[in-house]
């Protein structure tokens, strides 16, 4: 669309022919019609600490996201390496610890690293899979090359707003999906189930016992717990209807406690067990962990999987693909300054009006510095916070990120994307659906697509090949 | 089923059956206000005993002024059973259980919660309230109509008409009790037109002076009314009618958990001890003892429902 040439890009051209036909007016009433039917679906996010309105809606933009299905397959390809590596990642550094052997990745940033958990040394989760959910945030940067921005290993959440832009998308343009060929997402929740049941312990029946732990529904993402569970026909249970009974997880029913052999918690691993980790935590269920270290529960992801997944990692995936899998890591990293290397401290201090800092375990797009966007005296503030603690920062370039049209009340114009696709892993496969999440900037030039920093999403197409 | 979703059903039901009684009741209150001179203290005096919010109101209010009590009963938050507190909770509810809902009764429920809330927000004008107590009813009823057309008749759908069934007969039960007075002999007051408009706002709290006059062609006294709310089986806000609701419910649990419970007995007797009685023996035995005795039972009964299913634990 906005290629330069004003020749529709390939994978938009179906429809663009399509949008040119529509009337602007009965667009932008599509627009509030959409956004009456998240706020009737209830879809909607909590905001922490914001009384006035405790459920917000995330904006949602009406025109689709389009991925040719040859981009798309080259992008699966690498998403698919790189979920291996990982997952090979979480289990060696619980096990022999072998890269750290190599001195491929420095052995102070695991023993140093909050995430590590000294309890899962040694233990074999079912099926040895610890990242049974993934999210690969990607950016575009031309066409056809893409970077990965962040990877999420240990509860991402989106998927979904993935899963009902699309049902919107259907409700609202049923005859765009006639005329163009997209590729499905709504099996999602099917997959999901297929790929935890192949996870289950050993001595699980057939059709072992899956449920959702959620903190509550006071927690921002709730309702995509509740629609999960309610998706794949699991349980959506809470610590308060847990307990360990005869060795097992189960949960109280109406008729007494039930074994439960897979959960997939949203709850982060130090309020899984308050016997064995935070005392303090109402969230999780006593001895849970005793049961998981026994063999005889699936958690998923496992704990302690965001051993791989913070920033100070993640500029060593590159060399953690090669490790594993024996070959180049075919999705490029983003040229990570780490700020705890002097040399990178002062070229990022340096340079901090071009550069984006972040924190290392930092999420949500709080505590980040846009360096092209700070004011003076953010910048000052952040080279103070750089030099008081450069452990805790990286930094990187400022990506010329692609962008694609959006419908304001002027017509189509450009905004800044990313892509979260949504991967499964299971002993069997993995299992990515087409698409994923696209979070968009909605203000103009603006490069923070957080929901909680006020972006947007839209629904993600691949083409059908 | 977990026993969570169990309660969070039966809450869901007894709120939402809760804020549309409490409509009722502000209308039978309104129809009073308007049809007697001086405005009718006494009777939003009976609303709020009946709506079992006299002390409550007394620590904020001093007066039974209509237009407070309307508020107080629509729309104050800080009142547990107001409509917008009652439609709250059963909108929390309702995201809780929501794994045990279909899409439509759920959707019902958040629409009704939008609708009511925005609906509620600000303080009402005299002249929207008939149009605002349509909108409660009509919305409620949206939620039950939703329950009764895509809900599965299995254990979810029991416990959830196990909590609407309780508090309906809470209700009729307590409006009797409030009135019960007016029900009583002496004959000579019968036929006064004080009484005729007392009892027809006892039959307008419930929604049941065109099926009381089905029943009862061309007479209207106490005994026929007391006996039309408390046994006729096919008045749907009877004491009889509901009590063999909480009965069949919970027999249909029983037999999809091939278990049997405390509850059902209690239910069992409840009904049977209702229903044995003919309208003369409960006058005799006293109306106010007797309709008390059911308040305490369903009571009792709705804390055994809990235990057996696990609601907490």
């Amino acid at each position: 669309m906005f290629s330069g040439d004003e020749k529709p890009r390939g994978p938009y051209q179906s429809y663009n022919e399509w949008f040119d036909g529509q009337d602007s007016t009965r667009l932008l009433r599509k627009s509030v019609e959409a956004e009456a039917l998240f706020r009737r679906t209830g879809i909607t996010f909590n905001v922490y600490g914001d009384s006035e309105a405790d459920e917000r809606l995330i904006p949602f933009d009406i025109v689709p996201r389009i991925i040719s299905a040859k981009e798309w397959a080259k992008l699966a390809k690498g998403i698919e390496q790189r979920v291996r590596a990982l997952n090979a990642f979480v289990h060696d550094i619980y096990h022999r610890q072998e890269i750290l052997k190599a001195g491929r990745v420095p052995t102070r940033l695991i023993s140093e690293n909050e995430a590590f958990m000294p309890e899962m040394v040694g233990l074999s989760p079912p099926g040895d899979i610890y990242t049974h959910i993934v999210g690969i945030d990607i950016v575009r940067t031309a066409k056809s090359e893409f970077y990965v921005l962040e990877d999420n290993a240990r509860t991402p959440s989106g998927v979904s707003y993935m899963l009902e832009n699309r049902e919107t998308m259907l409700h609202m343009f049923p005859e765009l999906f006639s005329q163009i060929k997209v590729a499905r997402v709504n099996d999602y929740a099917l997959q999901l189930r297929q790929s935890l049941t192949e996870c289950a312990p050993e001595g699980s029946a057939e059709d072992p016992v899956l449920a959702v732990l959620t903190p509550g529904m006071y927690n921002s993402a709730y309702f995509e717990h509740s629609f999960i569970a309610d998706q794949m026909g699991a349980e959506l249970v809470e610590g308060r209807d847990l307990r360990v009974c005869e060795g097992k997880l189960a949960m109280r029913t109406t008729q007494g406690y039930r074994p439960i052999d897979v959960l997939y918690r949203r709850v982060d691993d130090d309020f899984l067990d308050p016997l064995n980790f935070n005392p303090l935590s109402r969230l999780g269920v006593p001895g849970i962990f005793d049961v998981y270290r026994a063999g005889r529960l699936t958690l998923a992801n496992a704990p302690g999987t965001g051993i791989s997944d913070d920033k100070a990692i993640y500029s060593y995936m590159p060399e953690i693909i090669e490790f594993y899998t024996g070959e180049q890591a075919l999705l490029q990293n983003v040229p990570t300054w780490r700020c705890l290397e002097p040399d990178s401290l002062a070229y990022v201090l340096d340079n901090l009006d071009e550069l984006v800092v972040k924190e290392v375990h930092g999420s949500g797009g709080y505590g980040m510095l846009i360096g092209p966007a700070a004011s003076k005296a953010e910048l000052k503030k952040f080279t103070k916070k750089l030099k008081a603690n450069p452990h805790n920062y990286i930094a990187q370039p400022t990506l010329a990120l692609s962008s694609v049209p959006i419908l304001t009340e002027n017509g189509l114009a450009p905004r800044h994307v990313d892509l979260r696709p949504f991967v499964l892993m299971s002993p069997k496969k993995v299992h990515i659906t087409p698409g994923g999440l696209t979070r968009v900037a909605l203000e103009e030039g603006s490069l923070v697509v957080n929901s909680s920093q006020g972006g947007g999403t839209k629904d993600t197409w691949v083409m059908e090949g | 089923m977990l026993g969570t979703t169990a309660g969070g059903l039966f809450w869901m039901f007894r709120n939402l059956e809760r804020s549309e009684n409490t409509a009722r009741l502000v209308e039978a209150g309104l129809r009073i206000a308007l049809t007697r001179p001086g405005g009718g203290h006494d009777e939003w005096e009976s609303v709020v005993n009946t709506a079992g919010a006299a002390a409550d109101y007394l620590s904020t209010h001093q007066t039974f002024d209509g237009a407070s009590v309307v508020d107080y009963l629509l729309r104050d938050p800080s009142n547990p059973s107001s409509v917008l507190s009652a439609m709250e909770a059963a909108r929390n509810n309702a995201r809780m259980v929501r794994t045990a809902l279909t899409r439509e009764v759920w959707e019902a429920t958040n629409e009704s919660w939008m609708r009511l809330t925005a609906a509620l927000t600000k303080p009402i004008q005299d002249r929207d309230l008939p149009q605002l107590l349509s909108l409660i009813r009509r919305e409620t009823t949206l939620v039950r109509g939703s329950l009764a057309g895509t809900m599965m008749r299995n254990d979810q759908y029991d416990f959830a008409h196990l909590g609407m069934f309780l508090e309906r007969s809470d209700n009729t039960a307590r409006i009797l009790d409030v009135k019960y007075y007016l029900l009583l002999p002496p004959e000579a007051q019968v036929g006064s037109r004080l009484d005729s408009i007392q009892w027809e706002t006892i039959l307008r709290s419930v929604s049941a002076q065109r099926a009381f006059r089905w029943a009862n062609p061309g007479e209207m006294n106490a005994r026929a009314i007391a006996s039309f709310l408390i046994l006729d089986p096919r008045m749907p806000r009877s004491l009889a009618f509901c009590y063999s609701k909480l009965n069949d419910n919970l027999s249909y649990l029983e037999s999809t958990y091939g278990s049997s419970v405390p509850s059902k007995a209690m239910a069992q007797d409840l009904l049977q001890s209702t229903t044995a009685s003919s309208i003369g023996d409960i006058f005799d035995q006293g109306l106010h003892e007797f309709l008390q005795s059911r308040i305490e039972l369903a009571n009792q009964l709705a804390s055994q429902i809990e235990t057996d299913y696990r609601f907490h634990g």
